[in-house]
């Protein structure tokens, strides 16, 4: 933290926003130059994938936070607010210099990001070395707020032992005794399975066998062949995008759906129900969103949202949107001084957050405190079936702050 | 594991080597006859699923969306040889890696241009649209097993293309004595075009029918080309009875691999090519 | 003034600039040229493959992976290691593992070694990715740069980015010069023989094979150098580090600069990380910049269609017109 370190003047400020309007309106250039006349904004780093992959991802999340701030009048705290945008492409090898990018030569007060987990391992050392405020809108790797807690390092998503402990629960309510777990070989999926495998055993459920395929493969045959002979009570799986498209195609096309309930982490069924048809049909999962939540917030996002974007919004844009809320809660109780971090990373620890997908808090970690909802896949959409776990906390293992 | 399972496995295990072989057999094509090295394999792989894709949504059928799109291809593949690709065969594989690695990335960025960055699906053809049980609980879809039999005729189609045909003698013979060929009044610029139409047509094919399968998704293209590599390795360069051995091979390792050695699942097609290597450098049907 | 001369003249100035830019550049740019420098040292050992050994190695990212997870398994997790033994333990491991592979993919020639070297950096690559060994597809921390002390002196805190940018620096330039030694002498002759005639060299006597092992096990530990170097810079290693888009990239800066040269990887590394931020740089392409690998791609293709020698052959044309016969001898 290095800028904005001189203490703060309102008048200062409307006289230099004031000379930025100015400026922007003769010229967009001058990127350097400008950065003089733009003392008074926050800077607010976006580090998100733009391309490969899951740029749909960023994209979705990007609105998410830019509706947040413009419904408070594009100002958080009385400040206007400046985007730097560096497009991480889920490298995870070009991290921590995107990271440094931002916390170094543009000296952001903020940094937004990112989607892929592995990115979010390195862009952890460069805040925690730099002591950059972070906020993560989206990877759930389980030591960002575990391990690796720290004090200006917060999200607004979940982890990844969240998405699928609240289903032990559910499994063992539809009188499922033994499940199987299927996923891809990496973190994510490992942890996820690790969420679930304690939630089950906590309610006396066996997990009889934890199936993985090479990622990014997407051939699953000889993994549902495996399950076909195992015969378990219940599957379980992660996957993603592509992957869980492929996924839910080739188990109904196995003929397991119907015979083996199918359930999951509620990524499975996110952003992918156009592509695939009925062959999700019936597909129950957890997460902290759902479609038709129909709360009067909720209703009041996805219509601003739809609005100005044209587009409707997914899980990804409420994570954007609740990053924006919380930096939002940070800059208002200091009045804009972002200097006076203390003061600001105190009231995010305390914040209430209004989001679309009903209010939460913070852990101690500074992970979301959140409703797990049981969600159902009918016709195109994931409709709610209740709450699965009021207020789940991740046990945030390993957090020693 | 029971026997019927076994059997069960194995017929995993050949299908999707038949599905790796239909997107290898254009690579090892291109590689065997003109020489070249071509990264951007991948690409065109996912280019004829989006394309697939976008024409089903079009037309309503995905037969209809292949018969577009495939000569659409082939001529796409035609222009491609001749703006870019023609000016390589000269010179050193390095330039020939560099410039479809370059061609990787703006397909990727075109994509994203084009298409968008979603998930999409393409819908099984009504009439293929079944499953045969097998057991209490699986059944095989299929669609499945209509994507074998695509495979096998095309395998055949080939083999016959190349070994009985005029043209198939002119497309071997440009392979081993490019000079001798030309000397002999043959076009061989215009068969080498052909070839890479071919290819580029192949692999855009695997990616039409398969996708009600895979679905289409950005980035699809990368994990099929190093295992199609593979394939081209252990087969041996321009073998296509090789690239169909391979293909089996890779297949049956991979699906007894996840099944039998999960922890090593992600090597096992890695070992496999390098104990190939030691018994045999230039591959099981490569001319060394 | 002989072009010998007026070349090592113009290097020695390059240095000397690269060391004093640390008194006048801003940090995150100093770290920016750190990176670069280290990419060019990469660079340097992938050319000693490519550019005069005639191996179209498409794996060389293995060793800059490897080393890393070298220096993050075999130092002590919460203590500094010292750079003492840290340093030439991660080059042998990569050393042990050129060795090793290159048994095997020195049999094959053409088409066949380049896909052999990727495919034995996609084995790596699961190795790490797929086992616990390394933190998964996660990642590994390295929390304690290495020290680098003479007895209980500190030569430099590596902590401090200037140190480290110098400690680069000097290695840099140390590889420059321990490459322009090795191929001066009679082995790095023999290796271009072998790039230009192999069976000449065969022929003539020449334990070929031995050679390109000794070629390619020297590329491997060198290329171990810059992946231990940019593991201490980072303080992280992750499977991508040695995915294929890596190898690419580095063989990209190769040509770029312009191979069979050795300041050629150098300017390549230079250009290349400068394209990059260019066309990733919204205040010049807007709403474009987010497609950034559009424009790269374009140039990629340009460059293998337009500019076979690099920036290299750029310079040379420039240079000295009539005395390309002399530059060759030299180059050689």
């Amino acid at each position: 933290m290095s800028s904005n370190e001189k203490g703060f003047d309102r008048r200062e400020f409307l006289k230099s926003t004031a000379a930025v309007a100015g400026a922007t309106a003769v010229g967009t250039l001058a990127p350097l130059g400008a950065a003089m006349a733009q003392a008074g904004k926050i800077k607010v780093g976006l580090m998100l994938p733009y391309t490969g992959t899951y740029a749909a991802l960023g994209v979705a999340i990007t609105n998410g936070f830019k509706l947040a701030v413009e419904e408070r009048g594009g100002k958080l705290g009385g400040r206007e607010i400046e985007y730097i945008v560096v497009d991480d492409e889920s490298n995870p090898a070009k991290a921590p210099e995107n990271a440094n990018k931002l916390v170094q030569r543009d000296k952001v007060d903020v940094v937004i990001g990112t989607v892929h987990s592995g990115v979010a391992m390195g862009m952890a050392k460069v805040i925690r070395e730099t002591g950059t405020l972070w906020i993560n809108p989206n990877a759930g790797a389980d030591e960002v707020t575990g391990p690796l807690c720290a004090p200006n390092i917060f999200r607004t998503s979940f982890s990844n032992w969240q998405t699928t402990h609240a289903l032990g629960k559910v499994l063992k309510a539809k009188g499922h005794k033994n499940a199987v777990f299927i996923t891809w070989k990496y973190a994510a999926g490992e942890q996820m399975m690790q969420g679930f495998k304690e939630g089950f055993e906590k309610e006396g459920g066996k997990l009889i066998k934890e199936l993985y395929t090479p990622f990014p493969q997407v051939e699953f045959q000889a993994l549902l062949t495996e399950i076909a002979s195992i015969k378990p009570d219940a599957v379980v799986s992660f996957f993603a995008g592509g992957g869980a498209a492929k996924f839910l195609k080739d188990y109904a096309a196995a003929g397991l759906k119907g015979k083996i309930p199918l359930y999951g982490s509620g990524f499975l069924t996110d952003g992918v129900l156009e592509a695939v048809g009925d062959a999700a049909e019936g597909v129950e999962t957890t997460l902290h969103y759902a479609d038709s939540l129909n709360t009067k917030k909720d209703n009041a996002f996805r219509l601003a949202y739809a609005k100005t974007y044209k587009l409707q919004p997914d899980v990804y844009a409420v994570q954007g949107y609740d990053a924006g809320q919380l930096l939002a809660a940070g800059l208002d109780a200091v009045k804009g001084n972002i200097s006076n971090k203390a003061g600001m990373i105190k009231a995010m620890e305390s914040a209430k957050i209004d989001s679309p997908r009903g209010a939460w808090t913070l852990s101690k970690a500074h992970n979301p405190v959140q409703d797990m909802y049981l969600r159902k896949v009918v016709g195109k959409q994931n409709l709610v079936q209740g709450v699965a776990w009021k207020a789940l906390a991740d046990p945030a293992k390993g957090c020693k702050a | 594991m029971d026997f019927a399972f076994f059997l069960i496995q194995l017929l995993n295990g050949l299908q999707y080597g038949l599905l790796l072989f239909l997107v290898a057999s254009g690579l090892t094509l291109i590689f065997g006859i003109m020489g070249i090295i071509n990264l951007a394999h991948g690409s065109f792989y996912m280019l004829g699923a989006y394309l697939a894709w976008s024409l089903a949504g079009l037309t309503g059928s995905l037969v209809a969306a292949i018969l577009v799109a495939v000569p659409l291809t082939v001529v796409f593949g035609m222009a491609l040889e001749w703006l870019l690709i023609r000016r390589l065969y000269e010179r050193d594989h390095l330039f020939q890696v560099l410039l479809t690695y370059g061609l990787i990335l703006v397909f990727e960025e075109m994509r994203s241009i084009l298409w968008g960055d979603d998930v999409h699906g393409v819908p099984v053809p009504a009439l293929l649209n079944a499953s045969i049980p097998l057991t209490e609980n699986l059944s095989y879809p299929v669609y499945r097993l209509f994507i074998s039999a695509v495979c096998l005729l095309l395998a055949l189609g080939l083999y016959l293309l190349i070994q009985k045909t005029r043209l198939g003698m002119m497309i071997r013979a440009g392979a081993s004595n490019r000079d001798m060929v030309q000397s002999l009044g043959i076009n061989i610029k215009f068969i080498y075009t052909l070839v890479f139409a071919i290819g580029v047509a192949l692999a855009a094919f695997a990616g039409m029918i398969n996708a009600p399968l895979s679905s289409v998704f950005p980035n699809m293209g990368g994990q099929v080309l190093i295992i199609c590599f593979v394939v081209v390795v252990i087969g041996g360069i321009g073998s296509v009875k090789g690239a169909m051995v391979a293909s089996l091979m890779i297949g049956l390792a991979d699906t007894f691999g996840q099944v039998l050695l999960p922890e090593v699942a992600g090597m096992i097609v890695y070992l496999l090519m390098a104990i190939v290597l030691v018994w045999r450098p230039a591959g099981l049907f490569g001319r060394a | 003034m002989a072009p010998a001369r007026t070349r090592q003249f113009a290097l020695l100035a390059c240095a000397l600039l690269l060391a004093a830019f640390p008194l006048v550049g801003g940090t995150f740019y100093v770290q920016l040229v750190v990176k670069v420098m280290i990419l060019a040292i990469f660079a340097m050992s992938l050319d000693l493959l490519i550019g005069f050994t005639g191996l179209v190695s498409f794996g060389h990212a293995a060793y800059f992976g490897l080393a890393g997870y070298a220096l993050a398994l075999l130092g002590p997790k919460y203590e500094a290691a010292s750079l003492w033994w840290s340093l030439p333990a991660a080059m042998a491991v990569c050393a042990l593992f050129a060795f090793l592979t290159g048994l095997l993919v020195l049999r094959t020639r053409g088409i066949f070694f380049i896909m052999v070297t990727l495919a034995f950096a996609q084995m790596l690559f699961f190795v790490f990715h797929d086992t616990k060994l390394g933190g998964g597809s996660d990642g590994i921390y390295i929390y304690n740069k290495p020290e680098l002390k003479l007895g209980d002196f500190a030569l430099a805190n590596l902590d401090k980015t200037e140190h480290f940018y110098w400690l680069v620096l000097v290695l840099m330039v140390a590889v420059y010069l321990l490459l322009a030694r090795v191929l001066g002498s009679t082995f790095g002759r023999a290796l271009v023989g072998i790039k230009v005639n192999e069976h000449r060299m065969q022929a003539l006597g020449f334990p070929v094979f031995r050679y390109k092992l000794a070629s390619y096990v020297l590329a491997g530990a060198l290329g171990g150098l810059s992946g231990y170097l940019a593991a201490v810079q980072f303080g992280f290693v992750n499977p991508e580090i040695l995915s294929w888009h890596q190898s690419g990239a580095v063989m990209m800066m190769v040509i770029l600069g312009g191979m069979g040269t050795l300041y050629g990887p150098v300017l390549g590394a230079f250009a290349f990380v400068l394209l990059q931020e260019a066309f990733s740089n919204q205040a010049w392409f807007g709403a474009w910049a987010k497609h950034w690998q559009l424009a790269m791609g374009l140039f990629i293709i340009l460059v293998a269609m337009y500019l076979p020698q690099g920036l290299a052959g750029l310079l040379q044309k420039f240079g000295r017109k009539d005395e390309a016969a002399q530059a060759e001898e030299e180059h050689g």
